[in-house]
């Protein structure tokens, strides 16, 4: 089997059983306490209509009719937690092409399988790289919590990826002080430039609730990262195997 | 693979092999984070609102 196909078919494989599972995990941990930001959320936007004066109505309603047609979001309740499995599943599937691209590049020059314990710990720096790293800088946010605008969020997050996979790949596979040194300064720089953010925050949601939050994701992460490196590279290893064998 | 396909690629040297497993595996990085990429940052609304619930999950910039 060409190495593209193994590494597809055990991607999908184990992204498929990832994203199901961490469906399910995040049906006790981050979407009820999603649910319950919205509620602020929303309240915050009757508020604003009570209090706005007739014209001002007028012209909210308006705009709330060209939203209405703006574009479509799947409703509440099943079909919306089926849309969530599937972005799931398909975030599952694409980290987990990440991950076996570099299995298969190490088990191609040792010539030995991954084992699975080393694609937990592969796992693992993905999670310090997509979630730790742009995390302490852009906190996980709960709906009705405004920021900075999305682009510069957007791109803040992608260096801050780049940075700590780049400063990491240094530390573990170069082995020299300097190498070491650097990898670290290199974690720090995006820190120390600063993530994008709004002088003043008003939002009406609590702030335990957003603490809760933070805890949420990154223990979810945590479990996705964990299962996808280990199941990933079992799954490589499966599909990797010599003809002869 | 067919058993003469199989004759073929021992016969190749071990280093072009080699990058042919590397390119592969760049392709196959490539496109796993085209998927994460249009799954978690794009910016038409309705990619955003189905997946809305998995990119705050994931603490992606959204909104």
């Amino acid at each position: 089997m060409s190495t593209f196909r193994s590494i597809v078919f055990a991607s999908v494989i184990a992204g498929f059983i990832v994203g199901l599972i961490v469906t399910a995990v995040q049906q006790f941990g981050t979407v009820p306490l999603i649910l319950r930001a919205e509620v602020y959320e929303k309240a915050a936007e009757h508020k604003h209509e009570a209090s706005a004066p007739p014209q001002a109505i007028l012209v909210h309603d308006h705009a709330d009719n060209a939203h209405g047609a703006e574009a479509w979001e799947p409703k509440d309740g099943w079909e919306r937690n089926l849309y969530t499995a599937g972005a799931n599943i398909l975030t599952g599937i694409g980290f987990a092409l990440l991950l076996c691209g570099f299995f298969s590049v190490r088990s191609g020059a040792t010539g030995e399988a991954i084992s699975w314990h080393e694609g937990l710990m592969w796992g693992l720096a993905g999670f310090a790289v997509f979630t730790l790293a742009p995390g302490l800088g852009l906190p996980p946010e709960l709906p009705g919590v405004p920021a900075a605008p999305l682009l510069s969020r957007q791109i803040w997050w992608t260096m801050a990826v780049l940075a700590t996979s780049a400063g990491l790949g240094l530390i573990v596979f170069r082995r020299s002080a300097p190498a070491a040194i650097a990898g670290v300064v290199l974690i720090m720089l995006p820190h120390l430039i600063g993530a994008p953010e709004l002088e003043h925050v008003e939002t009406n949601v609590p702030s335990s609730l957003s603490h809760q939050f933070v805890v949420a994701v990154t223990l979810t992460s945590l479990v996705f990262w964990s299962l996808l490196g280990s199941l990933t590279s079992a799954a490589f290893a499966y599909f990797d195997r010599p003809a002869s064998a | 693979m067919s058993q003469s396909q199989t004759a073929q690629a021992q016969h190749l040297p071990v280093a072009t092999r080699q990058v042919g497993r590397l390119a592969q595996s760049l392709m196959a990085m490539t496109l796993g984070l085209f998927i994460v990429g249009v799954v978690g940052f794009s910016h038409i609304d309705v990619i955003h609102n189905a997946a809305h619930d998995v990119r705050h999950s994931n603490a992606f910039p959204c909104h």
